[in-house]
């Protein structure tokens, strides 16, 4: 890597915080949050620009109803929940997944959905829930693997649906008006789906310059940095730095695949509460996938637990440094919230890789 | 049952003591491993050595899936064991060898892993002295877990002491790190990704030996199985109270590795290795240790990774590629690959 560029890049970023109060630049994705730390950018960046990690890691804005809905689903003797990893240990109001497991229930932690229904597949004597959270990057595959269950015939394949949508979130964090935000990094996967006009109305609408960056050093920083120059030049529009992957209008196939799949629904997000279309159910023809409706639970009520700030962090409205159970509590070892939990949270990063004491 | 069940799969009954199981020994593992302190089949193996200061280790190995790129369990078993007495300046004497097999695993597959097995003994040059097999019911698993110990003979004036390390001492490694993990993971039933990667899994007493030969004042060793680099880093500053800095750019790391690793969204600092050995030297000896590595079959990308200083707090810091600064700690337990 050339350090000297990045260098460069740091030093004009200087130059440009030199002439203003500072920059608040939220990063919406959780794989940003982590590679900013991992790689050592954010060590590097002038003291008055403020990263602030926004709702972009999916196991961290899944709300704590959803998670206790999970919980009572797994205590059934004839499900086994597929899982991605993140979910297991996140605390819900009666235990996490993996206590339910170490008391018998069936958890099976997956790294697709096309997994969780193989699982269906070899296991016909049993019903399976798959736990279908994450963004638009995940969404497009769960949505095929309902096709592909809905294809076979599979009767004993459901999800817990809980898809969410990155606009609308960041929609509304900008129109709240009580997180100060200058600008967006946006994120680089999520973005290969929807493409980058699809920041266009928080660009050209909210005036917050967005800026899709990849997870490389360098781009990370070309981003901040494409922000920051919007910022002094007084623009704001959408800029891709991550254009070997993004592409303005995304991938129509994937989009395809979602939209036939699921529609566009009300959603509660963890501590944010509900965000009109920001979440997707599944569409009629598909309700029989619906493992709230087939098993007859319910989302319980979105209650964080006592002093955790996870829902302040996700909406920048704080820093995991400020919640009081920040490693002293709350730690990867006991985790209380799911940011602590997450490898993509943001309380999670800062432990690991920020922590001076 | 018929003979043809007894032939191709392990069943039960292979663990049951009687007749059977002895065939399974006398025909399938002791003329795989034959040496003189094995081939009594006594109850204990006898080893001759007056005065000498003896190191002892034992390691339990459920790696899953039990073969994958470059290596496998048996391989992984003998490697890891010798490594662990090596690393204490221990000349690895002998093996023990306990074989825990699920009734179903097909007689080739145990074939391919007691020729494994042979072959990593005899690399390493330490006898498998004794063992034990037993069968147990099918289970989930891959049919083969092994438990092992290992005797070594510690060597005169090595003394591998973290609390020997002074700031201005430096840290080294052997060469490439992460492959054995993101190896073991491309093989994995649910995550299957083709890659190049291979186990470095290798013993390293040749090595270690030679280095110590040099006469250079190692001060402390440690393989960075799990937990990887990372956990042998957080290690070294807990045990020494010292900070130590570690340059990523120097880490040597092959560019598959590294892309692979920032595809799943893994930490390489964090992933396994089962043939690389970090140590502490003190600075003046730095380019012996380096040299007397390169020279080595397991030892020709060696690098000075960092160096201990008495900065407080004391932390596991890295300079970053980029050029920043971040801290590295252990990892909670076996990172996951990321979600999105």
């Amino acid at each position: 890597m050339d350090r000297a560029a990045i260098r460069r890049m740091v030093d004009e970023l200087g130059a440009i915080l030199s002439t203003r109060d500072g920059i608040r630049i939220m990063e919406v994705c959780g794989t940003h949050t982590v590679s900013l730390f991992r790689s050592g950018i954010k060590s590097m960046l002038p003291s008055s620009l403020k990263l602030i990690s926004g709702p972009g890691c999916p196991v961290c804005v899944t709300s704590q109803g959803y998670l206790d809905a999970a919980c009572e689903l797994a205590a059934r003797p004839d499900v086994t929940i597929c899982t991605y990893g993140d979910m297991v240990r996140v605390p819900g109001r009666h235990g996490s997944l993996a206590d339910r497991r170490g008391g018998g229930a069936e958890v099976i932690v997956v790294y697709s959905a096309r997994d969780a229904l193989k699982y269906a597949e070899d296991h016909p004597d049993r019903n399976t829930a798959f736990l279908a959270i994450g963004f638009e990057t995940t969404t497009p595959a769960t949505a095929a693997t309902i096709l592909a269950a809905k294809a076979k015939g599979l009767e004993n394949f459901f999800i817990l649906p809980a898809h969410k949508l990155v606009i609308p979130a960041m929609k509304a964090l900008v129109s709240g008006g009580d997180v100060p935000l200058d600008g967006f990094l946006c994120p680089g996967h999520v973005s290969v789906v929807i493409g980058a006009d699809a920041y266009r109305p928080i660009a050209e609408k909210f005036g917050k310059p967005c800026v899709v960056a990849g997870f490389e050093p360098r781009q990370m920083l070309e981003g901040i940095l494409g922000i920051a120059r919007q910022l002094a030049e007084g623009r704001s529009q959408v800029d891709n730095v991550y254009g070997v992957a993004v592409t303005r209008e995304g991938n129509p196939l994937a989009r395809d695949l979602m939209d036939k799949v699921f529609i566009a629904a009300d959603a509660v997000w963890r501590a944010m509460g509900t965000i009109p279309m920001s979440g997707l159910d599944l569409r009629p023809e598909y309700k029989c996938f619906d493992a709230f409706d087939h098993f007859g639970v319910e989302q319980g009520p979105d209650v964080s637990p006592d002093g955790c700030l996870c829902g302040e962090v996700i909406q920048g409205k704080s820093e995991p440094a400020d919640c009081a159970l920040f490693g002293v509590a709350c730690s990867p070892l006991s985790p209380v919230g799911p940011c602590m939990v997450s490898s993509e949270g943001a309380c999670a990063a800062w432990y690991k890789y920020h922590r001076k004491a | 049952m018929t003979t043809r069940d007894t032939d191709d799969r392990i069943i039960l009954a292979h663990g049951g003591g009687g007749e059977l199981t002895n065939r399974l020994l006398r025909e399938r593992i002791v003329p795989k491993l034959a040496n003189p302190l094995l081939d009594p089949l006594n109850d204990s193996a006898v080893l001759e050595r007056p005065g000498a200061r003896v190191c002892m280790t034992t390691d339990a190995y459920v790696v899953q899936p039990i073969e994958f790129p470059g290596g496998d369990i048996g391989r992984l078993a003998v490697c890891g064991t010798v490594n662990d007495l090596a690393v204490m300046g221990a000349r690895p004497l002998a093996l023990s060898l306990a074989l825990i097999l699920e009734e179903g695993l097909p007689m080739s597959g145990l074939d391919r892993i007691m020729d494994s097995i042979a072959a990593a003994a005899a690399e390493a040059n330490v006898p498998v002295a004794t063992g034990d097999t037993k069968t147990v019911e099918r289970r989930e698993g891959d049919g083969v877990m092994i438990a092992t110990a290992g005797i070594g003979e510690m060597r005169e004036g090595a003394r591998m002491d973290a609390s020997r390390i002074e700031p201005g001492d430096v840290v080294l490694i052997n060469g490439c790190i992460a492959d054995h993990g993101l190896a073991v993971m491309s093989a994995r039933e649910h995550l299957a990704f083709e890659t190049e990667l291979r186990t470095d899994a290798a013993p390293l007493n040749g090595l270690i030996a030679v280095v110590l030969d040099t006469g250079a004042d190692v001060k402390f060793m440690r393989d960075p199985t799990r937990g990887g680099v990372a956990g042998v880093l957080t290690d070294l500053t807990e045990a020494t109270g010292l900070t130590v800095e570690v340059d990523e750019a120097a880490i040597p790391i092959s560019r598959t590795a590294l892309h692979t690793a920032e595809m799943l969204g893994l930490d390489p600092l964090s992933v396994a290795n089962e043939g690389k050995v970090v140590m502490a030297v003190s600075a003046n000896d730095a380019e012996r240790v380096l040299a007397a590595c390169r020279g080595q079959k397991y030892g020709k990308d060696a690098a000075v990774i960092g160096r201990f200083t008495d900065v407080a707090p004391p932390l596991a810091e890295l300079i970053t590629r980029a050029g920043g600064r971040r801290i590295v700690t252990r990892p909670y337990g076996e990172e996951l690959p990321r979600i999105c």
